[in-house]
Order: C-alpha cells, then structure tokens, then sequence
C-alpha cells in the first residue's frame, strides 16, 4: 500500500479530492447492498483488513493501556515526569491515569514496598480488571534495592510482575521503555519471546522436513568445505 | 437505662429513609440532613495524599470534626540501614529519606558528620552545596506547585512546572550524573568539581525562573476557584504551629520568619543577601504564596553564590576521611593504604553526638548522629520536617469541609518518604 504524505493545512489536489470521493460513494454502495461481483471483490480487498478477534483485542489493550495513579516513593516522582512534557506518555496513549483500580489495567510500582504496604499493593492488583499488568519500577519494588533491610518486600514475593524497569530511580525513559516492552509482550511480539531467553537471536524456525535441505544448502555455500556431514 | 435502650432521635429526613411506610410521602421542608457522625477512610491508596498517606477522618456531614493520620506505609528502616553501613555508604540511603530533598538530607547527615570528625569543608564545596541545595528547593516547590494544584483542579500548571524541574533536573544530571539521589554531597565537601560550563547553564536559568514564577502566579493568582479554595482556608495561628514544633514555609506563612539559613547558618548561607518570605494569616493561600516567593529567593542565592563562587580544593585534604586523587593508586603506597582502607571499612569518627539542623524545602531537616568511635555510625535520626507537620493536620482542618482538608493537604506538601522513613 503506498502512503501519501502531504504536509498539514495544505489543501488536497483535485485528483486527490475525487478519488476520496469516488471511496466514499463505493463504502455507501456497500452498505446500502448496491455493490457486487468484481466491483464488490475489489472494495472488500482494498479497504477491509481481516483479523482475528484475539489479535484485534490485543492490539487495542496494548495501545491504550490505564495505568493506576499508584504513588509509592522517589520512583513516583519520575512516573509523574513520564506524564509530563518532555516524554509525554500520551504520544503512545498511556495518559488516561486512572484513580480507581476498577478503572485500570497497568499497575506501577513506583517505589519500595513495605511489608506494611504489601497487602495494599495485593488488593489494589486483586480490585483490577482483567486484562491486567504490573511494572515493578526501580531497584526497590524488583530487589529491594539500596536499602535489602527487615521493611523492604520485592513486588515478586505477592504478586505476579510483568516487567521489571532498573534504576533508582529509572529515567522517565526507562519507564517508558519498560511500558512500551510490555506493549510489546501484549502483542505478542516474537521477539519477546524465546529467542532471548535461549541465545537463539539470528536463527530460523523451520519445519524437520524443511531442515535437511537447509542443512546442505547451508553446507554447501560454507567456502572451505565439501557439502557433507557439517553439524553447524 | 443503657445508652442502647434510649429513645432514638431520628431527624424526620432519616426517619423517612429508612421506613417504607413513609418513603413515598413528600420529604420534610427545611430540615437539617442527617447529622450522624461517619468515620470515613482515606488512603493509603488515595490520589490526593501525595503518597501513601492514610486518614481516618470524622465527618459530620460534610464537615471534619476530627482526623487521624495512620503513617507507616513506606517504612522503609533507613535509619536501621545507617547503622549497618560505613559514613560514606549512607549518603545514599539518607538521600532516599525525603526524596524530593535529597541534597537537604544528605547536607544534614554530612553536616553532621563534619562536626563530629572537627573538619572544615573548602569554601567551594560550600558555594556548590548552596548552588545545588537551593536549586534542590526549586525542585521541590515545583513539584508541590504542579501536583497540589492538580489537587485542587488546576491541571494545567503541572506541565509548566514540570518543565522549569526537567531543566533543573538536567543540570543536576550535568554536574553531579544522576536526576535524582545524586550522592553529590559527601563527607568533607563534594564527590567532585563541577564541569566546564555548568555556572552559564545555571545562569541562563536564574535569568529565565523569576520570570516563570510570575506566570505561574499569573495562572494561578487570577484564578477565581483557586483563590476561594485557598483563602482563608485553615488558617492556623503561629503560636499553635510553634507548640506543635512546625517549621518551615507553614511556620512563615503564619508571619514567624524562622528560617535556619538566617537564624543559624551552616555552608556560607551568612554570605548571601536574601530575604525570608512570610505570609500574614496562615491560610492556605498564604502558604501557597510563601513558597512561590521562596522560588524567587532561592535563584537570588544561587546567583550571588555562582558570581562568588571561589576557586580551590571541592574535598578536605585529608587523606584519612577523603579518597587520594586516582592517579596516585599506580604511584604511591601511602595512596593505595588509604584507598583501600577507606573502601573496604570507611573513616572512623570520634565518640560523640551531634544534631546538625538545616533548612530544606519543607522545614528543618535535624540529623542526629551518634558515634561510638567506629566507622560506622551507632544510630542515625532524622528529625524529618514532613513528620512534624502532619501533626498539624487535624488542628487545621478541624471544623471545615472535607474538599478543604484536600486543599490543606496539598499545601502542608508533606512527603511520605521522609514522614516514614
């Protein structure tokens, strides 16, 4: 599909014009039943993209996450910073904080846990719809940080944490980086999936059938060796 | 008779809400609503309460009678840490107190320190913990002002003044490598001298923030809803919030210019002309007010130390508290002894006690220190000034509206990380 660009407030040449025109006349036809045969086929073709639900769904979620207005400590200060201005979160549509945890779907730690407070954080996580996530944010809330004394709870001993952001506390780049990583696992982005975890960047999935043709092409284009018997 | 079995008095409104026989009559004319007093929670888990504060509040009907803090929600054993780690490793820690003052906390227990060890810190050292505490102040205001004026509904004014705090933040990231926590300060002066070019950074922001103070107060002064939210709101007398041991811009606001950096100065502060902004009634306006003007001072400080700023040493020469030049490791034994020594198990301190005041954006933040002769210290106490105000919270909002005790709140600015600690 090419994509036009045009700069903003210029207005739309004559030919752009009716060939946005002559669209909307054929989405009307459609609608109204008037379209078919060829003409229907190719409408459906250009301006239809199929999907799954479970894909659409995902990508909705992972584009408008509601984070929860949670507070704990120093990192607190660094989320509001996110919010603010310089790396404006609503560029990638994470503004909408939501006060209730009824509201929110992405929970942030944003500081240390205390033993006293652990409890708090478990119910707000449990009063959170699902489809739900949590970011631990800082050294504190992921390891217990500077501090690995009698008061301090990592996130992972109560609750389940989906990305874990370092720093103390984490640039609001940082933060925004781990948000867009969770984006990226809501998706379900392959490259959040195995290939890290195994050492396995740079390789290819093949099927077993496929894999011993691939084997002695792989051989035989290896300068230095006939094209047998290689295990590489 | 017990109190259960006495006749209950049920206004005619109540009366009509819970029976069914009356529930379809027309209600009573000009009677009071129900007067029944509720224990209502807030927190800690509350937008409102800059963290994790959490209020047990009376309400008769709209009306606060009475409020009970319930602190202890990022408890954090900062103080107990101290105890188990070297001077020069608490630094860190003590920054992680009241996180929005993290020069402050680390000045006071270095401060403290000092007098124990019977140092003298360079007068440059001393210049640049001014540059950096008073810029420290400006952060803070800013974050109070952004984020209690979204309390009371003025959304706008967070991204102003999270702008002017990116720029401050980025000249603490310019001299010391860190946004927030710097551990700039350390026992004996500053972990090193500042970059090339970073006193015209600082400059070029001293000449833009008075400015931005007056269209913040442009913004905010004008604004009809805010004035009637602040003004004579909650105001408290200054002999009550003396006896109640608040300091601070809530002290000045109610006309007692106390202010550490006057009354009894430490690092040069005697060395600078400022003035001590006060308020006249005590209400939230006026304390809202007092630190606006603050922001103001604290760039005519950072100004006259910039332009007086004296060249020399930014560490103590002594080889037994600060760490030898690195270039001395490859060449000298002495300097390898010292370095290693003062790695693996610190500089040890000279029996004794000391509580070492200074004023931070809050009030006076007191490091108490005791040493038992050791490198690491016997006990650490911060007289944190966001604890000492909280107290002040019920005595101010005794008797008003509850969206009113939200307004206080925002303007008592307290931080629970150094309220728990």
């Amino acid at each position: 599909m090419e994509v036009i660009r045009q700069k903003v407030g210029q207005k739309p040449t004559a030919g752009q014009m009716h060939e946005f025109r002559s669209r909307q006349l054929t989405a009307r036809q459609l609608l109204t039943g008037d379209l078919d045969g060829a003409e229907l086929d190719e409408h459906v073709e250009s301006s239809i993209l199929t999907t799954t639900l479970e894909k659409a769904g995902k990508w909705s979620a992972g584009n408008a996450f509601m984070p929860a207005t949670f507070g704990l400590a120093c990192c607190a200060i660094e989320m509001i910073t996110t919010v603010a201005a310089r790396t404006d979160i609503a560029r990638f549509g994470f503004e909408a904080f939501r006060a209730s945890p009824r509201q929110a779907d992405l929970l942030i730690l944003s500081g240390r846990v205390s033993i006293k407070m652990a409890p708090v954080v478990r119910r707000i996580y449990d009063q959170m719809l699902e489809p739900k996530w949590a970011i631990a944010m800082g050294a504190c809330s992921s390891s217990m940080g500077v501090f690995n004394n009698y008061a301090v709870v990592p996130a992972d001993k109560f609750m389940p944490v989906d990305v874990h952001v370092p720093g103390c506390p984490p640039r609001p780049e940082a933060l925004l980086h781990g948000i867009l990583k969770l984006r990226a696992m809501v998706h379900d982005d392959p490259s959040m999936g195995w290939r890290e975890r195994h050492g396995a960047e740079g390789t290819v999935e093949v099927l077993p059938e496929e894999g011993e043709a691939l084997r002695r092409d792989f051989a035989a284009n290896v300068p230095g060796r006939t094209g047998h018997g290689t295990n590489a | 008779m017990s109190q259960l079995d006495a006749p209950r008095t049920q206004s005619a409104y109540r009366q009509q809400e819970e029976s069914i026989e009356l529930s379809h009559l027309p209600g009573p004319e000009g009677d009071a609503p129900d007067q029944e007093l509720l224990t209502l929670n807030m927190g800690p888990h509350h937008p409102a309460t800059h963290g994790v504060l959490r209020l047990l509040v009376t309400l008769e009907g709209e009306v606060v009678r009475d409020l009970k803090p319930i602190i202890g929600y990022v408890h954090t054993g900062i103080e107990k840490t101290a105890e188990d780690k070297p001077y020069w490793k608490v630094i860190p820690v003590v920054e992680r107190m009241d996180y929005l003052a993290y020069f402050t906390n680390a000045m006071a227990f270095c401060g403290a320190t000092e007098t124990l060890l019977d140092i003298e810190v360079p007068k440059r050292a001393q210049y640049l913990r001014v540059i950096h505490m008073e810029l420290n102040r400006i952060v803070s205001h800013l974050v109070w002002l952004g984020t209690s004026a979204l309390d009371v509904g003025a959304m706008s004014m967070l991204w102003y003044s999270f702008r002017e705090k990116e720029t401050i933040l980025d000249l603490f990231e310019y001299s010391t490598g860190q946004r927030m926590h710097t551990r700039y300060f350390q026992v004996g002066g500053v972990i090193e001298d500042i970059p090339a070019g970073w006193t015209d950074k600082v400059l070029e922001f001293c000449k833009i923030m008075p400015g931005r103070v007056d269209q913040y107060g442009a913004l905010l002064n004008k604004n009809e809803i805010l004035l009637q939210r602040l003004r004579n709101v909650c105001a408290l007398d200054e002999q009550t919030l003396v006896e109640l041991g608040v300091t601070g811009p809530l002290l000045r606001a109610a006309g007692n210019p106390w202010d550490l950096r006057k009354a009894m100065p430490y690092s040069s502060y005697e060395d600078f002309d400022f003035q001590v902004p006060i308020g006249v009634n005590g209400d939230n306006y006026d304390r809202f007010a007092v630190r606006m003007q603050e922001m103001k001072e604290s760039v005519k400080i950072i100004e006259q130390a910039v332009a007086m700023l004296p060249e020399g040493p930014t560490m103590v020469d002594d080889r037994k508290i600060a760490l030898p030049p690195r270039h001395e490791l490859a060449t000298s034994m002495e300097a390898l002894i010292h370095h290693f020594k003062l790695v693996t198990e610190g500089f040890r301190v000279p029996p004794g006690e000391v509580y070492f005041p200074v004023e931070g954006p809050r009030g006076e933040y007191g490091c108490f220190v005791r040493s038992d002769g050791s490198s690491k210290p016997a006990r650490v106490h911060m007289r944190d000034p966001s604890f000492v105000n909280l107290q002040a919270t019920a005595a101010m909002v005794k008797d008003s509206y509850i969206a009113d005790l939200i307004a206080t709140l925002a303007m008592m600015d307290p931080v629970l990380g150094g309220i728990d600690r």
